[in-house]
Formats: structure tokens, sequence, C-alpha cells
């Protein structure tokens, strides 16, 4: 099949149309805003039989599309950052609703300062609200996922939503060769959206997301949510599968790169594993013996994939995209909860957070975190969080201050 | 002259009730009592998109008020959930996924903090999209479910628990209650009214009305509040009266922006109904507030001297 070159925006698009949704509540924000101007178009050419509807809010947006779900339409939207947060109480209640809808999240670094860039502090602040989060390292990989989305969300044993994550800039602006699967294909791999149990209709009526009195049903539910998205490791492979087995490409929950013989292993996620590869590609060319591993889902957590892949390594580095301010990386954190009863555990793990914003990580940088990991499992202590920033950066941020503060002196 | 013409006579309204009977909010609720009414227009075919307030205790699990559906949203954007509710429906009956007897009407329900505070924007787009919805506010002029609390519906020198009486404000609230009315009625939908309980004919009526526009169908519903307002609950049908007879709520409706008053009350003075009231009383005791019930009062009539 012939490839062809696009946007993350325009892949996260396209995932939405073969998708076949019924609709899409859309509001603009940088850098997400191209996905839903091509919906926009599709929509009013009749390419895509969907209802397009411009809201007034991020807020008011996930409440009409949670609200549709339920009544039974399949659902798309996508957002950024700020709007994610804008949306953020509606998250927790269209898991709670069982509402098996698919949201694009386009990160972004969140204010303040504010800022258009990339880092998942946006993406990772919603991984507690009972969505389900892919994150996507390439354009191809952000139009496959959306389709195991919605496989995935619709399953009975699951019924959640999901987000499916790519970085604003470095993925939603870059061009890379797609190939757009086939609408026939698509329409075998995923079955139309034909819930029993949802609706609003006169002779079937329901009562959704109703008060509870007390913690013995209120807790009742959100276990039911916890062990729907722990259904969804299962259901992903079975997904993963099925979709390698139509369209000849493979998604399981982390990928592993160049981790046969690999003593230290690099975590990343998300495009920044792209820049990730290449330095591990110029570490082995060195003779050092390091991998990677991209966390692909993560939520469903995937402990047991992750305690796989780092079983017996010498030591461990997560390099976070995100800041947790006084306590450091988010997903060091998790990995290192399911690391700790893993017998033939990693010696050291090492906290490192960059690119933040849209930061860059440097070849330098790179070198320096395979050298502070490396140094770590000899010792068998770990680091970090360490803040990485280059000396050209500091460079570059002692002349904006220079620049700020002007000739103005403070004479109180 | 505004004439009734589907509900004459009180023996027109329909006996069956679709509100059912044993609900957890107070008694003498007066926003409870226009749903009721309300609904004997409205059906059972319907589905209620709740905002955060008293009336989401309608709906605790196992229990619901309604034969039709209900989806609670959050405080800020039910008629978001309305919109799409109301968009799925469509799209679903066009593509023959749902028969079109099957449709049910979109009713948003959401109190006076919701509708006049935080939902406003959700209602402006709602409206602004032309959304083919009915929403009804039930106005006890405070945010009631968390303990009567000031609200931009509270109105001028009512107590509140956020707006006490003291030294600094002794008449309490200095803020004049908003005019939702006009607001909504700034985005022209086909059909706004404002409705009392104890006018049931001309509640009926409107609702009957409204059922003709395609459109936004925007309700105004004074709720008595005996719990919130201090007065036995027993009494809130004649504070419902009062509030009409002393013109403090008018009756009327605007179609496509045309305002119509549907009563014309003789207007008795103020104090009347602000004396059976709580949250008033401080305006008589222990000394009467003559300037605070005198701006009271001719804020009323100049009300009505634009508006008759």
């Amino acid at each position: 099949m012939d490839s062809q070159m696009m946007t993350g925006n325009l892949a996260a698009a396209w995932g939405a149309r073969l998708a076949d949704v019924d609709y899409i509540p859309a509001f603009p924000i940088t850098p997400q805003t191209e996905i839903v101007e091509a919906l926009a178009k599709w929509c009013e050419r009749g390419e895509l039989a969907a209802r397009f509807v411009s809201m007034d809010s991020e807020h008011s947006m996930m409440t009409a599309a949670g609200a549709a779900e339920v009544t039974g339409a399949r659902v798309f939207t996508a957002t950024s950052s700020q709007g994610l947060l804008h949306a953020f109480e509606v998250l927790y209640s269209i898991s709670g609703w069982r509402a098996p809808l698919v949201l694009v999240n386009v990160s972004r670094a969140l204010a303040a300062p504010i800022t258009l860039e990339s880092d998942h502090n946006d993406v990772l602040a919603a991984r507690d609200a009972g969505f389900l989060q892919i994150h996507a390292e390439t354009c191809q990989e952000v139009l496959d996922s959306i389709l195991m989305a919605y496989r995935i969300a619709e399953d009975e044993r699951v019924m959640l939503p999901v987000i499916v994550n790519l970085d604003g800039f470095t993925l939603s602006f870059t061009r890379e060769p797609v190939t757009v699967p086939d609408p026939d294909t698509v329409r075998r791999y995923l079955p139309p959206f034909r819930p029993s149990h949802l609706g609003f209709t006169a002779s079937s009526p329901h009562a959704l997301g109703v008060a509870v009195i007390g913690g013995t049903p209120y807790a009742y539910f959100r276990h039911q949510v916890h062990l729907a998205a722990q259904n969804a490791l299962d259901v992903h492979r079975e997904a993963a599968e099925s979709f390698q087995a139509l369209f000849g490409r493979r998604y399981d929950l982390v990928e592993g790169y160049r981790l046969d013989d690999a003593e230290d292993v690099l975590v990343m996620t998300n495009a920044g594993a792209s820049t990730g590869k290449a330095a591990v590609d110029l570490a082995r060319a060195q003779g050092k013996r390091v991998g990677l591993l991209r966390l692909r889902v993560i939520r469903p957590w995937p402990a047991e994939a992750i305690r796989q892949a780092l079983r017996g390594r010498r030591a461990v580095a997560v390099l976070d995209q995100n800041l947790a301010p006084g306590q450091g990386g988010i997903l060091y954190q998790e990995v290192a909860a399911c690391v700790y009863h893993e017998t033939a555990r990693p010696r050291a793990l090492c906290s490192f957070i960059g690119g933040l914003g849209g930061q860059n990580l440097s070849a330098g940088e790179f070198h320096a975190v395979f050298e502070q990991t490396a140094q770590a499992g000899v010792t068998g202590r770990g680091c970090g969080p360490v803040l990485l920033y280059s000396a050209e950066e500091h460079r570059e941020m002692t002349q904006l201050q220079m620049v700020a503060a002007g000739s103005v002196k403070r004479e109180w | 002259m505004w004439q009734r013409e589907t509900f004459k006579k009180i023996k027109q309204i329909p006996r069956d009730e679709h509100v059912l009977p044993g609900t957890a909010l107070c008694a003498g609720c007066g926003g409870l009592e226009a749903l009721r009414l309300a609904a004997k227009v409205l059906g059972d075919h319907v589905v209620y998109v709740n905002a955060a307030g008293c009336f989401t205790m309608l709906a605790a699990y196992p229990y619901t008020s309604f034969k039709g559906s209900w989806l609670y949203t959050t405080m800020g954007s039910a008629p978001a959930g309305a919109q799409g509710i109301r968009d799925a429906l469509d799209v679903l009956i066009g593509k023959g996924r749902v028969p079109k007897d099957e449709d049910v009407k979109v009713i948003v329900l959401g109190g006076d903090g919701s509708t006049y505070d935080m939902a406003l924007s959700s209602t402006s787009g709602a409206m602004n999209r032309k959304l083919d919805f009915y929403y009804i506010c039930y106005d006890n002029e405070a945010y009631g479910n968390t303990g009567m609390q000031l609200s931009p519906a509270t109105p001028f020198a009512a107590r509140t628990a956020t707006s006490p009486c003291g030294l600094q404000h002794p008449a309490a609230t200095i803020q004049e209650k908003k005019d939702i009315f006009e607001i909504w009625r700034a985005h022209r939908p086909p059909y706004i009214a404002t409705v009392a309980p104890r006018y049931p004919l001309d509640l009926e009526e409107k609702f009957a009305r409204a059922a003709a526009f395609t459109g936004p169908k925007m309700f105004l519903a004074l709720a008595a509040c005996p719990t919130g307002w201090l007065y036995d609950p027993g009494a809130t049908p004649e504070v419902a009266k009062l509030a009409v007879e002393t013109g403090l709520w008018p009756l009327k409706e605007a179609i496509n922006g045309v305002v119509t008053h549907t009563y014309i009350p003789k207007r008795k003075p103020v104090e009347a109904y602000l004396q059976l009231q709580g949250r008033f009383r401080h305006l008589f005791e222990p000394t009467v507030q003559t300037e605070a019930i005198r701006h009271i009062q001719e804020q009323v009539d100049a009300y009505w001297r634009q508006a008759t």
C-alpha cells in the first residue's frame, strides 16, 4: 500500500475518519487545531458521515462528547494542554459513565509560564481519570492507535474512554510517511458501535451518572472502572494481534529497542523516544551495551511487561518529559513501584527530567544520562531526579534574564 | 392581552404524575412543584440533563423519580450534555439506528447557581447553536444545596450564609439579582418564560406553547425555599403567590424576543412578601430598615413602569 506524507495531526484526523465516527464536538487549541479543521472539512464535504459541532469550551466539548457517546454514537474529539485541564472534571465523569469514546491529546506544556511546545504534564495529569492512555511515537502509530483505541474501548470487557497522545510540534506538525489503511479492512477490524446497554430512548430509559450515598456504592463503581482498565491489558493484546494480521503492523504495550543484551536501559515515551533511540545507536557505536524501553500504553499500567523488560538489568534510567514539583518524574515513580517486587530487579534506578516545554534533548545530555546511569549501576546507588539543563541552555537563559532585567532599578 | 389557549380551567391539568413521590428533596420545595407541573406537559419520553444542585438528589442510586431518562453531568455544563444527547439522537435517527418514535425531549435541569454563574457560557453556547432543548432553572435565589450561600440570583437585602448582615452590610446582600431573563433574551431563543407554581394554568400553558417551537425553550421557575428562605414549609404556596402579587417575580414570556407579561399583579407592598421570610427579618428587627425596604419597592415600581 502506498504511503503519503502527513503530519501527526492529519494522521489523527484520518484515524477518526477511518473509525467512521458519528459525532465530533470540537474546540480549537494549539497544537491540536489542525485535527478538527481537517474533520470539519470532511464533514462539510460529506466525506465523513459525522456531525461536527463547535463548542464553547473544552469543558462543554468533553461533556457533549460523553453525553453523545452514552446516547449510542461513536464519538471522537481532540484537545491539548490547558484544554485538557479545562475539561478535567468531565474526564472523571466520562469514565464513570463508561463512555468508550476516543480523545486525542496533542501534548503541550502547561502554564505558567504559558507556552505552546510539548511536554507530558498535561496528559499525565489525567492518568488517574479512568481513561486508558496510548502514547504514540510516530504519525503512523497515531493513526493506528486510534483504530486500536476504539476497538479496545468498545470491548464489553472494557467500556472505558481512551486518550491517544502525540507530542505537539515534534509529531503534530512533522510530516512522516503514513500508510492510510483501506476502509473496508478497517470495517473488518472495527465492528460498528451498537451498544445494547447505552442510550436514552422512549421505550428504554436509563438513569446515568446518578448520585450515590456513602462509600459502599461509590467504591463499587470505582472498583469496576479499575477492573475494566485491568481487563484492557488482555484486550489490547488481542487488538494488537488482530491489527497485525490485517495491517501487518504490530503494537505492544511497551516497545523494546536494542534490549537483547543491554546492561542499562533508558525508559522514555512518545516522540522523544525516537531521539532516545538515536542516542542508543550512538552509544552502541561507542561500545556501550544500552537499550531503550518505550512505554506505549500508560493506562492500564503494563507492570508485567515492564518487569519483564527490566529484569536482570544493571541500571535503568527513566527520562521523564514532565515534572511533579517537589517529587520529580511521574513515570519514574511508577516504574520504581512496579520493579520493587522483582527479585532480579535492576541494581539502580535513575531519574532524569528533560524535554520540558519543547526543551531540546541534546546528544551530550543523552551521553551524560548513559554515563551517570552506568555509574549508578556500578555503585548500586540510583540518582535523581536530575534536572537536565545544558551549558548552552544556561548561557541562553542568562542572556534572556539580562534583557528582562534591562535598566530597571529597584528602589524600594 | 395574553390569553391561555390550552389550559383554561384547573380541571384541564392532567392528573397523571411524572415526577414520582418520595424524593429526598425538602418538604415544601417550590422548585419541585414547578417541575411536577411542567412534567405533566413534558411527559415521560424525556431525558433530564442535570447540573449539580438540589435536584441532583432526584436520582440517587438505586432510585430515580422519573419514568424517563436522566444524566447527571457537572455544575457548569449541563447544556453541553443536552447538546451531545440531542445531536447523537439526531445522528442515530438519521442513520436509522434509532427509530424516530423512540426520540425523547432533552431537558436541562439546573438551579440558579449553575444557571446564573457557572453554566452561563455553556447555556449561551447552546442557545447560540439553536439547540432544540428545554432549559428549566429552578431559582431559589442562592446556592441552596450547599446551605444557602450568595448567588447572582440572590436579591438585594436577602441574608445568606455568605452575605450575612452586620455593621458593614446592615442590609446583607448588596448586589441586585442578575437579570438572567434579559441575558437569555439577548440570544433570541424562540421561547422564554418565567413561571411560578402557584399559577399552575399559566405554567402549563407556557410549556404547551413552548412545544410548538424548535430550538431553545428557556424556563425560569420560582422555587420558593422554606429551608433557605426560612419560613414554615406549609407557607410555600403563600410565599410563592406573594412573590408574584408584589410584582417581585413577573410572569412573562418572550417569543422570538418579544416580551409579553402574562399576568399583571395589582402589586401589594413588598413588605407583605419580605415579612414572611427569615432571610429578610433583619429588615424589620431590631429596627426597621426603611431605606432598604424603600429601595426594593422602588426597584419593583421601576420595573413595572417600563413593563406596562
